[in-house]
């Protein structure tokens, strides 16, 4: 039993523990997800999250020492984001032929979900420092980061909140789109990679390859916009 | 020997980004590194020894794409003091505006869409 205490405290300090964790615990959410007919509410994120963070908790695992471990995967999001000129390219035609309607949908969505999630925010009183990390929620984490920090938020909490507005959007778009009527799937997929970025854009591709397709390119639009405007709104006010 | 099509396109992904967070330190740009490195990119895909390499790596990576929010989404652990002081408001937030983002994005893109394909080809 002591060997066993021993080794365990000895394989949770190495970064060896973080990755194998994530790896293994998202694999067994993906294999769940999978058995439950891909439903929305058993996103393989949001289990994984909460497993994850139960399991450290109950082990009294710090996440710095986690993170040792899974940083060598949250690094990747960074050439993800330049992968992202992949799907984009695919679609120039598309892009180009619909440009105004992209952009000006891009732009309307972009904006109301960062205004709204500060507005709402604000006249719920919290404070200064929340509401410059909640302003680039829509966008991917490693970007959402960038523009918290330029904006005087805290980096780490405007990932976590990029995360969770990815979550909602996976979780509850389909319920919401079919309240309103009838959406074409590369609505849909445009809307979430606007509104929910990568996880949001994981979702649609799940459901439809066409809504897939669109979520990457709304992905995509969403960074460069974001990154551009939100700052420059924000010197402004 | 041909090198392996995942490796070099990944090279290129590293490169383009390496070029992109340097540009935008040396320039003091507001776009993060990544963002310049995409845009890079997107001008490079049109030459076949770029392209053919970066699909390979970009479909592998894109794939697992939700894969690599988690290591971010833990740390929620370690905001609980806030989460538990604000967090019925901030899901509140999160969640209202969240579908602020996707009804609006939807709609105007509903609409856009109807009218320029009956509007004809230009």
């Amino acid at each position: 039993m002591t060997d066993f205490v021993q080794l365990w405290v000895y394989l949770s300090t190495t970064p060896l523990f973080g990755l194998t964790a994530t790896l293994l615990v998202y694999l067994l959410a993906q294999t769940v997800y999978g058995w439950f007919g891909q439903a929305p509410w058993a996103n393989p994120v949001l289990w994984t999250v909460l497993l994850l963070a139960t399991l450290l908790s109950l082990s009294g695992t710090p996440y710095p020492t986690y993170f040792s471990g899974a940083q060598f995967i949250h690094f990747l999001l960074g050439p993800a984001v330049v992968a992202l000129a992949w799907p984009l390219w695919q679609r120039r035609e598309e892009v180009r032929r619909r440009a105004g309607p992209l952009l000006l949908a891009a732009l309307a969505g972009g904006a109301s979900a960062s205004a709204s999630a500060v507005a709402i925010g604000w006249s719920l009183g919290l404070p200064d420092e929340l509401l410059r990390s909640l302003a680039p929620k829509s966008v991917t984490a490693p970007v959402a980061m960038g523009i918290a920090e330029q904006l005087g938020g805290i980096p780490a909490l405007a990932a976590v909140f990029a995360v969770l507005t990815g979550l909602v959007g996976a979780i509850s778009a389909k319920y919401l789109f079919d309240a309103v009527g009838a959406m074409p799937a590369r609505v849909r997929g445009f809307a979430l990679g606007t509104a929910s970025h990568g996880i949001g854009a994981a979702r649609a591709l799940h459901v439809d390859a066409d809504a897939g397709a669109y979520a990457g390119l709304a992905l995509g639009l969403q960074v460069v916009l974001a990154a551009l405007l939100i700052p420059l709104i924000a010197r402004i006010l | 020997m041909t090198a392996s099509p995942l490796l070099t396109g990944l090279a290129w992904l590293l490169l383009c980004q390496s070029i992109g967070e340097a540009t935008s330190r040396l320039a003091h740009l507001p776009l993060p590194g990544p963002v310049i490195g995409m845009l890079i990119l997107l001008l490079l895909l049109r030459w076949k020894v770029v392209r053919e390499p970066v699909a390979a790596a970009a479909d592998a990576l894109l794939a697992h794409l939700s894969l690599l929010f988690v290591p971010v989404g833990v740390g929620v652990m370690t905001h609980m003091a806030l989460i538990s002081q604000y967090g019925l408001r901030l899901l509140l937030a999160l969640v209202l505006s969240t579908w602020i983002g996707l009804l609006v994005t939807a709609l105007v893109l509903r609409a856009t869409l109807r009218r320029s394909d009956k509007a004809p080809a230009a």
